[in-house]
Parts: C-alpha cells; sequence; structure tokens
C-alpha cells in the first residue's frame, strides 16, 4: 500500500496500527506491510530490511534472573519475533522465529550503532525511567511499543539495516553480547562525547553544522515545553469532565422527589455519567500522540550528537594541522638557527650553549619523521572528514524528510482526535438537552 | 390555568443576550395580560461622610388604574429593598417571598464594590422585584406599590411608620425558635410532605451549587492552561519550514478553543449559577415559610388545648385563628404549587441552556 501524499485517511489507520495498545500478534503481522509504507518511501531506492521481514515486540514478562553482580533482580524481558516475507503464494507463510531480549540489550545495541555509525541520526530508545516503578503495567506496555518502533526504525534506515551485529540482534539469542563486544566498539567510543557540555574551540566551524545544532536544541525544547503544558492541560481537562461525573448522582437523588421532572433528571443525569467517563479514552488516546512527539524530542538529541560528533572531529583536525605547522615552525628554526618564536628550550639552549651539531640533526631527523607522519595523518583525517560531512549531510536529509512527514501525521491525528473528542461531546449533550427539555 | 405549552411558547430559545434579561421571564399570566414592567439598571456610588453606598434605578412602566402614572423611574439602595422584603414578609406570613441577593458573598472573595459583585446584585435585584410582579398576591401589596413610585424622601418617611426593622427581624426569630420547640403535631400530611421534600431538595439544591461553581473554575484553570498552549505551537513553527503551517494551524485552532470555553464560561457564569444560588436561597425561605405556618398552628393548637374547658367562651378567637391557619395553609398551598412550576420551569430552560451552549461549544 504504498501512498505518494500522507493523507488524513490513508494515514490515519498507520499511525492507529502503530500506537494503539491492544495489538495481537496476527493483527500486527497483516499490517505490516501497510505500516511500513511511508517509511518504505524513504528508502525506496535502498533494499532495507524491513521490507524483507516483518518485525514485531509482541510481549513483555517479568523475570528473576542473577545480574552481573550476582545479585537477584527483577527485569522485564520482551519477546523479539520476526518472520521473513516471502512473496506470498496462497497460505505459504514462513515460520515466525523469535527470541527474548531486556532493554539493557537494546541500550547496548543502540550504543554499538551510535559509535560504528558516527555520521547517522541513529533511531531513539523509549525512555530509560519513568518513575520510580519500571514494572507499572502501562509503563511496560507504553515501552514495548516503544522498542518495537525502534527496531522498525532501524529495520527501515538503508544503512542501519544492513549491520550484521543487528541482524543478530533479531536472530541470535546466544552469544550475542559477546560479539557485540568482540566488535571493540567501545574503545571507538569517544569519552568526550560523554561530556555534553564541554565546549572546544573550533576555529572554522561548518555553518550548517553550526545551525543545525541550533536546531536540534530549539527543537528539543519546544518539543518538551509542549508536552508538559499539554499534560497540564490534560489534566484540566480531566477535572472539567469528572466533575459532572457528581450531576449524574445528584440529579438521580434529585429524581426521587419529584414527580413530573423526575424522568427526565434521571436520564439526563446518567447522560452526565457517560459524558464523565468518556474522557478516560480521549485522554489514552492523547498518551499516543505525545509518544509519538517523544520519539522525536529523543531524536533530537540523536541528531545533536551527530552534530557534537562532527565537532569534534573538525577539533581533532585543527587540532593536528595546528601541531603539524608547530613541528615545521621548529625544523626550520633548528635548520636555519633563527628563533622566530619564543620558547623555553630557546632560552635555555641560549643560556647553557646551543647543542652540538650532531644533537641538532638528530633532532631534524625525528622530526623530519613526525612531520611526514603528521601530513600523512592530516591528509587521511581530511579525507576522514570530507567523508563524515558528506555521509552525514545525506542522512540528515533523510531524517528532516522523515521527521517532517511523521510530526505532519502526527499533528493531523492530533486534530483527529480532537474533533472526534467534540462529536462525542456533541452527541452527549444534545441527549442531555432532549432529557432536559422533557423534564 | 396555564398549561405546559403555552409557557413553552413564551420560553426564549435562541441564544440570549446577556443585556436583555427582561426577555428571559417567562410570563406567567401570558404578555397580553402583564401590566406591570420594571427594570433594574444603572448602578451609581454616592459617596458621604459617614458610608459609600451604591443605588440602583428602578424603572417601572404599568397600565394599571391604580397607579397615577405610567411611568416611574425611582433610585433605591439595597436597604431599601431589605425594608420592602421585610414589610412583605410581615403582611404575608406563609407566602413564598422571593429571595433578596444576600449582603455580602463568601465564595469567591468579590470585592464589595467590584463590578462583578454589583453586577450580580443588580440582576438579581432585577428579578427579586419582576419576581413580585408575577406574584398574583404580593404584586398588589401597598408597600410594593410605594417602592416602586415613592420619591426618596417619601420613602423613608414611609418606612418610619411601622414597626422597626430590627424589632420586626426579633419577632420573626421568637417566632421560629418557639415553632421549633414542639408545636408540630396536627400538622395536615400535606405540610409534612412538603417539609420532607424541602429537606431533600435543598440539599441538593446546595450541592448542585456547589458542583456548578466547581465545574466553572475547572474550566478556568482549563483555560489558563490551553492559553500557554497556543502559542508554543506558534513558537515551534518557527524552526521548522515543511511543517510551519500545519503547527501555525493547530495554534490558531487551539486560540478558537479558547475563545469558545471563555463563551462556555460566561453561559455558566449568566445563567446556571444564579439560577441555581437564587433556588439555595429559595430552600431557605420555603423552610422559613413552612416554620411560620407551623407556629401559627402551634398558636392555634395551643389556645385550643388551654381552653378546652372554657370553649363557648373564646371560640370566637379558635374561630379566628382556625380561619387564620386555613388561610396561611391555602395559600401557602397554592403559593408552593406555583413555585413548584416555577421552579420546575427554570431548571428545565437552565439546564437546556447549559446544554445548548455546551453542543455550541463543542461545534466550535
Amino acid at each position: 500500500m504504498e501512498s505518494t501524499e500522507p493523507e488524513p485517511s490513508d494515514s490515519r489507520p498507520e499511525e492507529e496500527e502503530e500506537e494503539e495498545e491492544e495489538e495481537e500478534e496476527e493483527e500486527e503481522e497483516e499490517d505490516d506491510g501497510a505500516l511500513l509504507a511511508p517509511k518504505q518511501r524513504l528508502a525506496a531506492m535502498e533494499d532495507c530490511l524491513a521490507k524483507k521481514m516483518e518485525i514485531t515486540v509482541s510481549e513483555a514478562e517479568k523475570r528473576t534472573g542473577r545480574n552481573a553482580m550476582n545479585i537477584q533482580e527483577t527485569y522485564t524481558a520482551y519477546l523479539i519475533e520476526t518472520r521473513a516475507v516471502e512473496s506470498q503464494s496462497e497460505g505459504q507463510c514462513a515460520p515466525v522465529e523469535s527470541l527474548w531480549r531486556r532493554y539493557s540489550e537494546f541500550e547496548l545495541l543502540r550504543n554499538y550503532l551510535s559509535v560504528t555509525y558516527p555520521h547517522i541520526v541513529v533511531p531513539p530508545l523509549p525512555e530509560k525511567r519513568l518513575s520510580a516503578d519500571n514494572m507499572d503495567p502501562d509503563f511496560v506496555e507504553r515501552r514495548r511499543i516503544g522498542l518495537e518502533n525502534f527496531l522498525l526504525r532501524v529495520a527501515s534506515h538503508p544503512v542501519l539495516c544492513q549491520d550484521k551485529i543487528f541482524y543478530a540482534f533479531l536472530m541470535q539469542e546466544g552469544g550475542w553480547k559477546e560479539m557485540v563486544n568482540e566488535t571493540g566498539f567501545q574503545l571507538k567510543a569517544d569519552s568526550r562525547l560523554k561530556a555534553l557540555n564541554a565546549t572546544f574551540r573550533v576555529k572554522n566551524p561548518d555553518k550548517r553544522f553550526t545551525e543545525l545544532k541550533h536546531y536540534s536544541d530549539e527543537l528539543q525544547s519546544v518539543i518538551s515545553h509542549l508536552l508538559r503544558v499539554r499534560a497540564r492541560v490534560a489534566d484540566r481537562l480531566y477535572g472539567v469532565y469528572k466533575v459532572h461525573g457528581n450531576y449524574g448522582r445528584v440529579f438521580s437523588e434529585w429524581s426521587a422527589i419529584e414527580k413530573e421532572m423526575g424522568d427526565g433528571l434521571q436520564s439526563a443525569g446518567h447522560h452526565m455519567d457517560v459524558y464523565a467517563a468518556s474522557i478516560d479514552d480521549i485522554l489514552e488516546e492523547e498518551e499516543h500522540y505525545a509518544d509519538q512527539l517523544k520519539e522525536y524530542l529523543f531524536y533530537a538529541e540523536a541528531l545533536r550528537a551527530v552534530c557534537r560528533k562532527h565537532e569534534l572531529m573538525q577539533y581533532d583536525l585543527e587540532m593536528a594541522a595546528q601541531d603539524l605547522t608547530s613541528k615545521k615552525q621548529q625544523c626550520e628554526e633548528l635548520a636555519t638557527g633563527t628563533v622566530r618564536t619564543f620558547s623555553l628550550k630557546g632560552m635555555t639552549s641560549k643560556l647553557f650553549g646551543q647543542e652540538t651539531p650532531e644533537q641538532r640533526e638528530a633532532k631534524i631527523k625525528v622530526l623530519e619523521e613526525q612531520i611526514q607522519e603528521g601530513e600523512e595523518q592530516l591528509k587521511s583525517k581530511n579525507l576522514e572528514g570530507r567523508d563524515f560531512v558528506k555521509s552525514a549531510w545525506a542522512d540528515i536529509e533523510r531524517f528532516k524528510e522523515q521527521k517532517n512527514h511523521d510530526l505532519k501525521e502526527a499533528l493531523i491525528s492530533y486534530a483527529v482526535m480532537q474533533i472526534s473528542m467534540c462529536k462525542k461531546g456533541i452527541q452527549v449533550w444534545t441527549n442531555a438537552k432532549e432529557c432536559f427539555s422533557k423534564m | 390555568d396555564i398549561s405546559l405549552t403555552e409557557v413553552n411558547s413564551f420560553s426564549p430559545s435562541v441564544p440570549i443576550s446577556p443585556s436583555s434579561m427582561i426577555n428571559q421571564y417567562k410570563f406567567e399570566d401570558g404578555p397580553e395580560l402583564r401590566d406591570l414592567f420594571i427594570t433594574v439598571d444603572d448602578p451609581e456610588s454616592h459617596i458621604t461622610a459617614i458610608e459609600t453606598f451604591i443605588t440602583y434605578r428602578v424603572v417601572t412602566k404599568t397600565t394599571r388604574g391604580e397607579f397615577d402614572s405610567s411611568e416611574y423611574e425611582v433610585r433605591r439602595r439595597y436597604q431599601d429593598f431589605l425594608w420592602l422584603k421585610s414589610k412583605l414578609e410581615e403582611a404575608h406570613p406563609t407566602l413564598i417571598i422571593p429571595p433578596l441577593p444576600e449582603k455580602f458573598i463568601m465564595r469567591g472573595m468579590v470585592e464589595r464594590f467590584s463590578d462583578e459583585f454589583i453586577e450580580t446584585r443588580r440582576k438579581a435585584l432585577h428579578k427579586f422585584l419582576n419576581r413580585i410582579a408575577d406574584h398574583p398576591t404580593l404584586t398588589f401589596n401597598e408597600d410594593f406599590k410605594i417602592f416602586l413610585t415613592a420619591q426618596a424622601w417619601e420613602l423613608s418617611s414611609h418606612k418610619k411608620q411601622g414597626p422597626g426593622l430590627l424589632s420586626r427581624m426579633g419577632q420573626t426569630v421568637r417566632a421560629v425558635a418557639s415553632s421549633v420547640r414542639g408545636a408540630v403535631k396536627n400538622r395536615p400530611e400535606m405540610f409534612t410532605e412538603m417539609n420532607n421534600y424541602m429537606e431533600t431538595f435543598s440539599q441538593k439544591i446546595n450541592i448542585l451549587d456547589k458542583i456548578a461553581h466547581r465545574i466553572y473554575k475547572e474550566e478556568r484553570d482549563y483555560f489558563n492552561e490551553m492559553k500557554e498552549y497556543g502559542p508554543i505551537h506558534t513558537l515551534w513553527s518557527a524552526s521548522e519550514d515543511d511543517i510551519a503551517d500545519s503547527l501555525k494551524g493547530i495554534a490558531s485552532c487551539i486560540e478558537r478553543c479558547c475563545r469558545a470555553t471563555e463563551r462556555r464560561m460566561a453561559g455558566l457564569s449568566e445563567h446556571l449559577l444564579p439560577i441555581l444560588h437564587e433556588y439555595v436561597l429559595y430552600s431557605e425561605i420555603l423552610m422559613g415559610v413552612l416554620k411560620r405556618r407551623d407556629q401559627i398552628q402551634g398558636e392555634l393548637d395551643s389556645k385550643v388545648d388551654a381552653l378546652a374547658n372554657k370553649k363557648e367562651l373564646f371560640s370566637e378567637e379558635i374561630e379566628k385563628l382556625e380561619d387564620k391557619v386555613e388561610r396561611a395553609n391555602n395559600a401557602l398551598k397554592a403559593d408552593w404549587d406555583r413555585w413548584k412550576q416555577n421552579m420546575h420551569w427554570d431548571m428545565r430552560s437552565t439546564f437546556t441552556n447549559v446544554a445548548e451552549n455546551n453542543l455550541r461549544y463543542y461545534e466550535e
């Protein structure tokens, strides 16, 4: 089911599928094709894993076990099910493969991907910890959906879906952790990235990346603000609806002492109860919308991370270039005997006598070697940098399209939600009005 | 006797503009039969050395013969309304006198002379006079006529005749107290029913009043949060290009929701809240009326008991008292029926109005 332009009627069922809570295996598997269509559009030319395989996170289970420090703990395990999409002939279905993973393994996977593909905006995981209780069924359910979403996003990414470790994550239960660690990705991880606010003075920052970083900061702040206010608005709305429920009770008690008004009051009271109860479903739907926005809140962080990595790369490059220049200068000075820059060595040698010509020769030789090394390094770093920028921008463009599409759909579905809420309201109050007029 | 459909045909089903409170009136006797039209408006504050107070303009238009002129315009202050009410109570102890707005308002901490307070009071005073005008008996009360027509100095001199307000209040209090103490035997079944009804009704109407206020408050809180919600979307649209329009669209929709919420709140505060409040006061008044009726009956009963032996001697007195009780009972009964019908109608139209407002809100 390919569509070129997202229209409310087309996209809404897809959004619903993605975010609806009551998911049975069958439902998911049938509609996965439809679910992937918008993402497919983005990976139209690429042959991504998502096209070839159906992926779901279908269940969550409480487990107890011993952790690395041999302490007993309770955690939740999630069931990942995969099934190859064959060119389907009537009634022929590939078998379902499945394995269990816990959240920390998802985290490991994501860390691996972030380090191995620093130029890619890696899809985010659902939140680490909501509040005190990780066992709360609502939280677990929302996390399950988030994890599935994560896997689908990775599977539909043209580059990431081809990664062997990712594939193994989906297919190979045992020994996966060891496999990841063997890649040695942790060594590549730049610890400087962890220091979020440390500034590295880059002399020639790439303007595009700077702008992008600003954008990701703005996006983060605006979405988190929006989510906060939305939560408050939802609370207030809840209050309005629920207080109307009190009408129901009082009307019913009052109707007991009235003769002509009694029936009208009683039935109106019933409608007030319906009205008060309706808010629960409405708000639950809104939670899904909030989760969609939250995903992009976390995506903004991933975007920022890419900018950061580029910044660090640029910094390293500049440092290396600087180092090379100073070495060249040193060499020159030694060779010509002129001191152009003040250096402690220069001063001490002036004070305590020059070095012997042999010593100087040796020094020059060392320096020349270093300079050669340095020049090669600089060349490769430059190349690296250019490659990085090129592939990063390709992915960023892809991300932008994805983001615009997804957010637009989310906003549309939000509007549709509001309309449906109003329609329900109209219905209830029309009924109530009828009851009142019959009093 | 007016059938319900007739009454309905005069009930306003079009949106009511807040200023035309008069149109909100259902005319008990049909507009063609109504011959007394009263409005209360134009509050003005007066500052003297001793005090500051507000007067309201009371305009009366009438075709009645017993009025010397067909139009009157006078200024009255709250105290004058209190005086009128007490005179009416004195003259008709077992009739249901409409409620006056309270002296102070506890809830909401509205200041004594805030515009909101004055406007609420003005509307209530307007209603008070119109209810009296609609009452088949009270409308012909002499004090009522004087209230509507006399100039300020005429009114004060008239007021000075007859027992002072304080002594009157004292009498009422004593009467109420004595009736509570015990004279409820021989109470006709009908009035016991009324009493029971009133107790429950009073309870329920008080709760409804609280609920309605709570709803208003919740809506106001909701409105406040919504006000912040919209602009965030506009802010966001500034950093986007592709989805900027969608975001701006949502922002403007939220704004419209805000305005609709405001209108809904206004609807509540103009229609539902004042009526519920009025009936809260009414329930108090009715309890008082029932007590007074009991008291009158109590007088009769105690006299009958005390004079069991000397029946012939005081038969006249007893007869008079019996008569009094009978009249009181009848008056109350008639009034009660009237009141219930009114209440019924009021409630219906009020809640229908709330429903309509909500409909309008959701349609927007």
